[in-house]
């Protein structure tokens, strides 16, 4: 005859981890939207930190051109050329964030 | 407040700073979000004070608080950056509770929420970039600059690469800052908003009250949204110092 878990025979601890389970006292250890990492891992929490990580970067990319043509007088020239160089950072930091991890 | 004389709905009035304790607070230019700076602190140090003084072997209620968000920051940290991750424990504790009773507090109505101000969550990540970066100078000296240089590239993309590299450090600044004053503002925006339209349909009246129910109904499930996202954001705000501290202490 199989034993179902929690009959008569198991031992306390398998008896009590079934009856936990079955009030449902035993939920998930970790509130949903949390992942191992820590980070947020719903679709929104997503979006939100790759639209932050590719803005961050160029904001910053932008405001180092920008101080710099200041600094030098060549007003378009230095802005222009970091965008590129910001974007580019924004998706470096994007795929250091999601890329699976190599050992 | 929510709905002001020309019909429109104001919801950024709510982060408006005001000088408080009259005269004095104007002089010395104490505003709302000072005020609950301080309060944040204080009631970090009484749970802690005030939950650890039974001493209990088994735990009450505050104690069980007290003991348990010790465990779950000192957890993080050596989880997050190794052995050498105690060493940093009372900074991440410390601006994990700010931020979490900073958060919590704005949820509860005519409270202000400090954390929903860009000049403050750009403080602490410039202090967070600050500190990280000191540390991995005195970790590493000037071996800490090969941190921007990337191993196997062609030697032509090197500078570009740094270049690039450099601008992720410092986007760092932002990221880390923009993340938690996004979050606040826009969950406290939804509740203004909604809580207008509460307002405004309710005093239509008739048929006017079903949207407003509805609109209420909203409100109480942001309120517990907002909870969520409290607690989230001081949590990925540590759980990041902690990465870059990381990132510091070991270089990688």
């Amino acid at each position: 005859m199989r034993e179902e878990p929690g009959g008569p025979d198991s031992s306390f601890e398998e008896r009590l981890k079934a009856a936990r389970s079955r009030r449902g006292l035993d939920g998930p250890t970790e509130p949903k939207g949390f992942n191992p990492d820590g980070l947020e891992s719903s679709p929104m929490g997503i979006g939100l930190r790759v639209g932050i990580e590719l803005v961050a970067a160029l904001v910053v990319a932008v405001a180092i051109g920008y101080g710099l043509d200041w600094l030098f007088g060549t007003k378009p020239i230095l802005t222009a050329a970091f965008v590129p160089v910001g974007g580019a950072a924004g998706v470096w930091n994007v795929w250091r964030t999601f890329a699976p991890k190599s050992g | 407040m929510a709905a002001e004389g020309h019909g429109g709905i104001d919801a950024l009035s709510q982060f408006k700073l005001v000088p408080v304790f009259g005269h004095l607070g104007e002089t010395l230019h104490i505003s709302q979000a000072n005020v609950m700076m301080a309060v944040a602190g204080v009631l970090t140090l009484l749970l802690m004070w005030v939950g650890m003084s039974p001493r209990a072997m088994i735990p009450g209620r505050l104690q069980s608080a007290a003991e348990m968000s010790y465990e779950m920051v000192l957890n993080l940290c050596v989880e997050q950056i190794g052995h050498e991750g105690k060493r940093y424990f009372p900074f991440v504790f410390t601006l994990f509770f700010f931020i979490l009773f900073g958060n919590l507090m704005g949820v509860f109505p005519l409270i202000f929420t400090f954390t929903s101000h860009i000049a403050v969550t750009l403080a602490l990540s410039l202090f967070v970039f600050l500190l990280v970066t000191f540390v991995a100078l005195k970790e590493h000296g000037l071996h800490f600059f090969s941190y921007f240089v990337p191993t196997g590239i062609p030697v032509v993309l090197t500078p570009l690469m740094v270049l690039i590299e450099v601008i992720s450090y410092l986007s760092r600044i932002i990221s880390l800052s923009v993340r938690l004053f996004a979050n606040m503002m826009a969950g406290h925006v939804m509740l203004e908003v909604f809580g207008a339209f509460v307002v405004m349909l309710g005093a239509a009246g008739g048929i006017y009250l079903v949207p407003a129910a509805l609109s209420l109904s909203v409100n109480v499930v942001l309120i517990g949204f907002e909870l969520l996202v409290a607690a989230l954001q001081a949590y990925v705000f540590a759980i990041l110092t902690c990465i870059y501290l990381h990132d510091a202490v070991h270089l990688h």
